[in-house]
């Protein structure tokens, strides 16, 4: 499940950031991809879509790398 | 020539504590929120489902029907508002004043109730046209024009809209006309009402409000608690209030502003410092004069960590002794008008020698610790106070008030 939404991410940020695929790591922080907390919410958004669940907003602030991103969206499919 | 000192002689106010200046006051002393579950959008299809509503809101007796239909609710707001300071300070607008009298008011987002409306008629019910005064009820100067059809005032009016910062900007501005010699009088303040389905969607999308309360500078806060409102305050030259007899609530003494110029939604703290120490300047008072501050304080985890050290920087030791609150955890954020309803609640605590609290305070954060009057007002009699507004897009406006003393 975790690389289905990695790589669910990994599409996202590439077509509506223009991230390149390659760049973007598991390790990777938001920082390190050039993302402000207003991308974050919009890419948290597109994944609640996607996978139909909900991050409660304390959760998503605190979401800062990717690997963050992809425990979050499986700990809230899991839930 | 000497500068003009300016005074406010009156203060009107709706909001979801009290729709006039008394019922606030007295509920902001109490502690009482006006928080709690809206009802004006189905909570089932929101995620929060808390706010600040303005209830038992009637405006039929005050304003004439064929008026009242071409005002969408903001509108109707700051006229009411508008209406009870005017009747406070005593003064009367006439052909020969009124030139010389400005209003200017502040708003986020305008008749959004009308604009909904348009929405519902057409994407929903298929009709193929919608009201016909849609135009004039959804324009955001809405406000500010029916305000001065009202009054018969004549002189410069317009609107603000700088977000949760409008406000501050409308009474600085008036405050500047009225000090340099432009006009003589003034009505200004905001108001704003934002409870439609879509503007709350929008507000769920970004992900600051709170899922309960508003509990500013706490460690327990989640976020901001959207409000509706309206406060509308009249300011005149000192000489004018004396040849009229008029009593005098509180001096305005300064205003600052400032842009962060760096990002959208996220905020600098070099710009509100630099916003809080122009409005000292202008007063030309020091830091330690100051005895109060209405901090913008939303509740959110940015906000607050952010103007807490923003006034550490400001005030250096002097932030040790000095009390700071949020009245936003009673009236909720009522974005284009909430510093509206801040500015009388500071006029009346520098009045009346008390400072209203923080309401929903539960634990202290290391990063906001600071004196915030946590949960029960406080009798101290004070000279000077800031009020402050930081707002979305970073645009920063604080006003500084005086006690009034010859």
């Amino acid at each position: 499940m975790s690389e289905l939404i990695f790589e669910k991410i990994a599409t996202i940020l590439s077509t509506k950031k223009g991230i390149d695929k390659e760049s973007i790591l598991i390790e990777s922080s938001f920082e390190d991809l050039g993302l402000d907390s207003l991308d974050a919410v919009e890419l948290i958004s597109d994944l609640e879509d996607e996978f139909n669940v909900t991050i409660p907003n304390m959760e998503l602030q605190s979401i800062k790398t990717i690997q963050q991103a992809v425990d979050g969206l499986q700990k809230a499919i899991g839930s | 020539m000497n500068e003009r000192r300016v005074v406010v002689t009156g203060t009107g106010i709706i909001s979801a504590i009290g729709n006039n200046t008394h019922d606030f006051w007295n509920n902001l002393v109490a502690c009482n929120s006006g928080i709690g579950p809206f009802d004006s959008v189905d909570p089932a299809l929101m995620r929060f489902k808390n706010g600040a509503e303005v209830k038992k809101f009637d405006a039929s007796t005050l304003i004439e029907k064929s008026d009242l239909d071409l005002m969408d609710r903001f509108a109707q707001f700051s006229v009411v508002a508008a209406k009870e300071a005017v009747s406070q300070s005593g003064i009367v607008f006439t052909e020969e004043n009124g030139y010389r009298s400005a209003v200017i008011c502040g708003t986020s987002i305008g008749g959004v109730h009308a604009q909904e409306q348009t929405y519902i008629d057409l994407y929903r019910e298929n009709k193929s046209r919608v009201h016909p005064l849609s135009i004039p009820k959804t324009m955001p100067n809405g406000a500010a024009s029916n305000v001065s059809m009202q009054m018969g005032i004549t002189g410069p009016v317009y609107t603000i809209s700088t977000a949760c910062a409008s406000s501050n900007h409308a009474i600085g501005n008036a405050f500047w006309l009225i000090r340099n010699g432009l006009c003589d009088q003034a009505l200004a303040g905001g108001s704003e009402t934002p409870f439609t389905y879509t503007f709350l969607k929008a507000w769920e999308a970004i992900r600051v409000v709170s899922p309960d309360t508003c509990r500013p500078f706490s460690k327990t806060r989640q976020g901001m608690i959207l409000g509706e409102g309206s406060g509308m305050i009249l300011l005149e030259t000192l000489e004018n209030a004396k040849k009229r007899g008029a009593e005098i609530l509180a001096e305005i003494v300064g205003f600052g502003m400032s842009s962060d110029a760096s990002h959208i939604t996220k905020p600098d703290q070099k710009g509100a410092e630099r916003a809080m120490k122009l409005a000292m300047e202008d007063a030309k008072m020091n830091v330690e004069q100051v005895g109060y501050i209405n901090a913008h304080g939303t509740g959110t985890l940015v906000n607050d960590t952010m103007e807490v050290a923003a006034i550490k920087n400001v005030f250096g030791n002097h932030a040790n002794e000095l009390p700071i609150s949020s009245t936003k955890s009673m009236h909720g954020h009522a974005l284009g008008a909430t510093s509206s309803l801040e500015a009388v609640a500071t006029i009346m605590a520098l009045k009346n020698g008390i400072l209203p609290p923080t309401a929903n305070f539960e634990e202290v954060d290391e990063t906001c610790n600071i004196d915030v009057i946590a949960n029960a007002s406080r009798s101290k009699s004070i000279k000077y106070a800031l009020s402050n507004a930081f707002a979305f897009g970073g645009l920063n406006a604080v006003l500084a008030f005086k006690k009034w003393e010859e």
